[in-house]
């Protein structure tokens, strides 16, 4: 026991809190993934020293307080418009790194349109998409991501194909868009898993500097309250049936299509 | 030989009490305490100190990043 207090001194410490998150405590519920993600984002940007040069656009859903806790300069978009609201800001700030904060209600929902049409204009910018399968906010709502036979406060009988349709894959379907150039599914789940998700994350935004097309990361996650599955059980959800569906992985590591292959139709 | 050892500080105030922390541990270093905090939270403690390696698995999965880890040589 004597070891374990002598050795808590400054020059021992690995791994502490990221300068650029906040003091405020977090609002999410107990073991929710998006805290996760926030301190990998904080992380990456706290590595690459851009600070003072990165915008965040946040979007309407849990994540709304992000500007709470990532102390850089952020924007608030109406629900599922922050697509549209990074498109302008990078258009105009070409030197700032852009990036969307969103969940999938936001972004495979009410924003279907903006982040397909970005994606497809290539914009140069980031998309970190966090798809629990609900809507968290709003108290459990069933969303475009819901698995088939999952319950929601919205579905209490299970997702029902006939009654609900299909649940949507936003990732592969950016993916096959000519505009994006990297587009991958990661997790927060493990340690191991964590350390692979900042590095998709540190990708997408030197992929800014490149110029190269929108990087877009899925962030396969929990919701515990809205799922009613305490925090590690619901990893393990996850992981036993959100997996299955949501194939985690890289769809796309390239540069956006090359403009020439699209000229030649009408010459 | 030189031996690995780690330890931890969880701000207890700050902590939730989800356990994932508790199931990171490749060592089984951590439990949730019985005892709350003044929000009415089990927080996580170091229940086998000595076990410690301070590979930070617990302070990467910690979604309130409020466990800070320390390492040395002894
Ligand atoms: C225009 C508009 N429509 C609906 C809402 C209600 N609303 C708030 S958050 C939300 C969905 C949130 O779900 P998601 O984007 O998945 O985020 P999560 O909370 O799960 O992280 C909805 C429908 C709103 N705020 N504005
Ligand atoms: S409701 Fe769900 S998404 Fe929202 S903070 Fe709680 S666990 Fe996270
Ligand atoms: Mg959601």
């Amino acid at each position: 026991m004597a070891e374990t207090i002598d050795i808590i001194k400054d020059e021992n410490i690995v791994y502490q809190k990221s300068k650029v998150l906040t003091d405020n405590v977090m609002h999410y519920c107990p073991g929710c993934s998006h805290g996760v993600v926030h301190k990998l984002i904080a992380e990456v940007i706290e590595e690459m020293g851009i600070q003072e040069n990165v915008i965040g656009v946040s979007p309407v859903g849990c994540s709304v307080f992000a500007y709470n806790y990532l102390d850089i300069d952020w924007q608030e978009a109406a629900h599922g418009r922050a697509p549209a609201l990074a498109t302008a800001t990078k258009r105009l700030m070409p030197d700032k790194y852009v990036f969307t904060y969103q969940g999938d209600g936001d972004l495979a929902s009410i924003g279907a349109a903006e982040i397909l049409h970005a994606c497809n204009r290539g914009e140069n910018i980031t998309v970190i998409f966090i798809n629990n399968a609900i809507y968290g906010m709003t108290g459990g709502q069933m969303a475009p991501t819901t698995l088939v036979g999952m319950k929601t406060a919205t579905s209490p009988y299970g997702r029902d194909i006939d009654l609900h349709g299909y649940p949507l894959k936003m990732t592969e379907i950016v993916a096959q868009l000519p505009g994006t150039c990297y587009v991958t599914r990661q997790s927060v789940h493990t340690a191991a898993t964590v350390r692979k998700c900042k590095k998709a994350i540190r990708k997408a935004f030197e992929n800014q500097e490149k110029k190269i097309g929108t990087s877009f990361i899925e962030v396969t996650s929990t919701c515990n309250s809205g799922w009613k599955i305490p925090p590690v059980e619901a990893n393990k959800w996850m992981v036993d049936h959100m997996f299955k569906f949501f194939e985690q992985g890289d769809l796309k590591d390239a540069e956006r299509d090359n403009p020439d292959d699209y000229k030649k139709y009408i010459e | 030989m030189a031996k690995i050892k780690g330890s931890i500080v969880v701000d207890k105030e700050k902590c939730k009490g989800c356990g994932l922390c508790v199931v990171a541990c490749p060592q089984d270093v951590i439990a949730l305490a019985k005892e709350v905090n003044s929000k009415g939270y089990n927080f996580a403690y170091m229940v086998k100190p000595d076990a410690c390696i301070g590979c930070a698995n617990c302070a990467e999965v910690c979604p309130d990043s409020i466990i800070t880890v320390y390492r040395t040589k002894i």
